[in-house]
């Protein structure tokens, strides 16, 4: 450590036991995350007042006392953070938190809207999940005090994506809900998306298996062009996952996730070898499948059909066609700038409201205005995770923040982008927002290992040159 | 690898630029569009679930907007719906409103730029929107009147001030009852509304302002307005007064009601002519006129424009190309002459009101919800028709005939009634459309009013219009005089 030694050669005064000074220092990170969370728990806490009055004209306490549950949950993470992670970055957080309290309160309302209470309504069994998802966010804090623990289980994480990916194919045990095979349930109940669980576990396997094999990747290869184009003996993990996004496609009928994976592997892949090559390579096989997807599968070639032609009469009535973006569209467009207010819109026209559908939701009853607020909470949460990958010194831990934070940044992109047409509409839920137990625990998981990751960069060792 | 991460950055911001601008394109430049969409059911509810305004007449409701515990939130209802319905019109569930409703929508629903800052106001305090009230100038006794004296002849009357031109009586039968289109019940409202459409009476025409009749003899007002005010004829100015009229270029004679002369002698003069409502001596008349002249009066009375009071009429016509022959059935309001019960009304009222035509009018005014006035309908010139000599000579005339003319059915003991009565043929077998126009008192018009009786009165040929449109108008004068 060359920092360290610089200074301490002359003194003879006993070097205090630097942990003993730190106890004494105000936690000025963890300050800052309070004061947020505070402002975070505030506005949630509002929110639900306000569909309260907006829907029913009055307040109703019992489900200011749920939100308080999210409250009590995320102040219990910040103060377990004091003590395993008092370097964490302030702002994830409290950007968690919002974007969790919005979504319970988006879908609060439209329980009121379709007068569900109760177990059966969603926005119970969200904040239950939500509770549950902030509790698997400690254990992760408490029982990974060092990233580079993950990196041990690479191929292990690698294995238990793969499976999870491929559990809903089990018969008997997958489930198909609105086409789509990604579901798994025991009896009627309890399901559970055990593809939301397999990108974390896909990320760690990627950021660890590029570390360890980036070089092979990256320096050898012909060139071709401008470009060094990969050995054909290299491309087998791109083939790999290439074919398991193919598979998704076909037997689960999900393009989202597939897109997702895909997305998040080809970024991580740039990342660790610096090739364009590829890139391109990854996205014309990807594009390729695709196209040849949207010829052979009805499926997804209503899914384009939706996109590029959703106003058309004969789409919009058509089994499977666009009506649900359409009727997305009139919701938004029926917010406007400023939205019609919490509790005081039509979000319970569209189909699935809140969950696919919670931005439109959102949009409504917000407006471009509330959008703008949720996209740029967002892009600050991703900017926060890109940090750790600017400032930090092990590859293994910046490539899995970056791959971490980007995964979020794409699903939204790929949820949001569909919803108001950018690119086909492909069902992913939005992170944090949309109803759905296991996208809340996978999501609040990427929070605790992006949380670790930060603390991690801020307490190494610095050179100073 | 910090190299590659700014550039995997710059994708993530491009990602996000794009979702913000296509909510942008979704929210701000199409909303509009989407919102127009006929498949946008918020829209739809939209309408419905603001506090619309009610329509009032005389400080009464005959629409109003009542809470209701549905996705609509509110139930449009109207009080004595068959009555006031050419008035009111409705808003049904699935369609376009029509009358006041139409009319003024963007004042009762509170959308009308007057209403912006109201708006906005609402949105900030999280009051509910309500839309302004808006105040009809009909008279409740008038138009019950009016109502009743129709009796359950297809037809309409309509009752205006002549000072003013604010209509007091607007009625249209058959009528239909709006409560059964604002049902919410979509099923419901697309039967109702098909069954009326199929209905051969027409309940939805509102025939005092959407009813194109030949208007027969009544039209002759407007042709010795014409004579009049060209300076070349006087009530004393003489015609030839055959028992038989062969109109020029043509094979077809015009005979006069009676089926002889027009009174005794070997002529005719207007004032006997108009009195008695003989047709030859005014086919006489018109083609010494000219077409041209009798259509510049027509024009001036408010023939072949559009006009709204502010439901829109519709446009009554003197044709603009005619032979001699046909400019000769023209002057007693035959050929393809056409008229609304209210451009009648207006006929009579610029007589009535000293050769000033004022422009018809059914809203006094607007109100917000606040009881700040929004907009106030103050009378309006419309034009001066003729000078006020010509008027007072017409009056006179008019009085005669409802005093021993030919429609004295009119007649009213103690009260000079000025009015002209027509009979006009439609095509050659089918029933006549019977009119009585005119106004009360003579010296003193208060009242001008118009009977529209279609369908022959159900007499076929027979009926005529002293018989069934002046006793009418009779009743609706008596209980407006009498009040």
């Amino acid at each position: 450590m060359p920092a360290s030694s610089n200074r301490s050669t002359t003194t003879d005064a006993p070097a205090r036991p630097p942990r003993v000074r730190r106890l004494h220092l105000p936690q000025k990170l963890r300050n800052l995350e309070l004061f947020l969370l505070l402002i975070a728990c505030g506005i949630n806490a509002a929110s639900v007042v306000l569909v309260q009055l907006g829907a029913l004209g009055r307040i109703d306490t019992t489900l200011v006392l749920l939100g308080a549950g999210l409250s009590v949950m995320v102040l219990g993470m910040h103060v377990v953070l004091r003590f395993v992670a008092r370097e964490a970055d302030p702002f994830i957080l409290p950007i968690a938190t919002l974007l969790n309290g919005l979504g319970i309160a988006m879908i609060y309302r439209i329980d009121l809207a379709n007068q569900e209470t109760g177990l059966s309504s969603a926005s119970v069994r969200q904040t239950i999940w939500s509770a549950l998802a902030i509790g698997c966010a400690i254990a992760v804090l408490l029982i990974i005090r060092n990233h580079r623990v993950l990196f041990r289980y690479t191929y292990i994480a690698g294995f238990v994506g793969v499976a999870l990916l491929l559990l809903p194919l089990v018969p008997g045990l997958g489930r198909e809900v609105s086409g789509a095979r990604v579901w798994i349930g025991i009896g009627s109940f309890a399901t559970f998306q055990p593809g939301e669980i397999a990108k974390i576990a896909l990320a760690v396997f990627f950021a660890g298996y590029l570390v360890r094999n980036r070089d092979s990747l990256s320096m050898v290869g012909k060139k071709f062009l401008w470009m060094r184009f990969p050995r054909l003996r290299d491309l087998g993990p791109i083939l790999v996952v290439w074919a398991l996004s193919m598979s998704v496609i076909i037997f689960q009928r999900d393009l989202g996730t597939a897109l997702l994976y895909f997305g998040l592997f080809l970024v991580m892949l740039y990342l660790a070898t610096g090739r364009l090559s590829w890139v391109l390579l990854g996205m014309s096989l990807f594009l390729g499948g695709a196209l040849v997807a949207s010829q052979t599968l009805d499926y997804v070639n209503g899914r384009f059909q939706n996109w590029l032609d959703a106003l058309n009469p004969d789409v919009y009535t058509a089994d499977g066609g666009s009506y649900q973006l359409v009727q997305g569209l009139f919701g938004l467009a029926k917010g406007g700038l400023v939205g019609t207010g919490l509790g005081q819109g039509r979000p319970e026209i569209t189909p699935v409201p809140q969950s696919d559908y919670i931005i439109a939701s959102l949009g409504e009853e917000l407006g471009l205005a509330g959008i703008f607020a949720i996209l740029a909470l967002y892009l600050l949460l991703v900017a926060r995770g890109f940090r750790i990958g600017f400032a930090g010194n092990d590859d293994f831990g910046k490539l899995l923040g970056v791959g971490l934070s980007f995964v979020i940044a794409l699903q939204c992109f790929i949820v949001i982008g569909g919803v108001t047409r950018v690119i086909p509409l492909t069902g992913l839920t939005t992170p944090f927002l949309a109803a759905g137990g296991s996208s809340l625990v996978a999501n609040w998981i990427i929070v605790a290992l992006l949380l670790r990751l930060s603390d991690t960069v801020r307490n190494q060792p610095r050179l100073v040159v | 690898m910090n190299r590659e991460l700014k550039r995997v950055s710059m994708v993530v911001l491009l990602m996000f630029v794009a979702l913000l601008a296509s909510t942008t394109i979704v929210q701000v430049f199409q909303a509009d569009s989407l919102s127009a969409d006929a498949r946008n059911t918020r829209t739809l509810y939209d309408s419905y679930s603001i506090e619309r305004g009610p329509i009032l007449v005389a400080g009464e409701p005959i629409a109003q907007s009542m809470p209701a515990d549905d996705e609509y939130k509110f139930q449009r209802t109207y009080s004595n719906g068959p009555l006031y319905a050419p008035v009111t019109g409705f808003i049904p569930l699935n369609g376009a409103p029509t009358g006041l409703e139409h009319a003024l929508n963007s004042e009762l629903s509170g959308t009308s730029d007057a209403q912006f800052f109201d708006k906005m106001n609402a949105l900030i305090t999280g009051q509910s929107p309500k839309g302004a009230s808006v105040e009809a100038t009909i008279d409740p006794v008038a138009q019950q009147a009016a109502w009743d004296a129709l009796g359950d002849l297809t037809g309409s009357v309509v009752v205006t001030e002549p000072a003013t031109g604010r209509v007091l009586a607007m009625v249209s039968k058959p009528s239909y009852d709006p409560n059964l289109l604002t049902v919410h019940d979509d099923q419901q409202v697309t039967d109702s509304y098909q069954a009326l459409l199929n209905d051969e009476s027409d309940p939805l025409i509102d025939r005092s302002i959407n009813a194109l009749n030949p208007p027969g003899s009544v039209f002759k007002l407007v042709v010795v307005t014409a004579a009049l005010e060209s300076g070349k004829f006087t009530p004393e100015s003489t015609f030839p007064n055959p028992a038989t009229y062969q109109l020029p270029g043509s094979s077809s004679i015009v005979i006069n009601s009676g089926g002889g002369t027009c009174g005794g002698g070997d002529t005719v003069t207007i004032a006997t002519a108009l009195k008695q409502s003989c047709n030859i001596p005014l086919a006489e008349l018109g083609l010494q006129l000219g077409d041209d002249a009798i259509r510049a009066t027509a024009e001036k009375f408010g023939f072949n424009s559009d006009y709204s009071i502010p439901l829109d009429v519709s446009q009554s016509v003197y044709p603009t190309v005619l032979d001699d022959a046909q400019t000769a059935l023209s002057a007693f309001g035959q050929t393809d002459v056409r008229a609304t019960a209210m451009q009648m009304a207006m006929v009579s009222a610029a007589i009535a009101n000293g050769g000033v035509l004022m422009a018809p009018n059914l809203v006094d005014k607007v109100t917000a919800p606040d009881l700040s006035p929004i907009q106030v309908f103050e009378p309006q010139t419309r034009e001066r028709v003729m000078s006020a000599e010509t008027a007072a000579t017409l009056t006179q005339m008019m009085v005669n005939g409802v005093q021993d003319g030919a429609a004295s059915n009119a007649r009213i003991d103690g009260v000079d009634v000025a009015g002209k009565t027509g009979t006009a043929e439609n095509a050659e077998d089918e029933p006549y459309t019977l009119w009585f126009t005119g106004f009360a008192p003579a010296a003193d018009p208060k009242y001008a009013i118009t009977v529209l009786v279609e369908d022959g009165g159900g007499m076929g040929q027979t009926g005529y219009g002293n018989l069934l449109a002046a006793p009418i108008a009779k009743q609706v004068l008596e209980a407006v005089l009498n009040k």
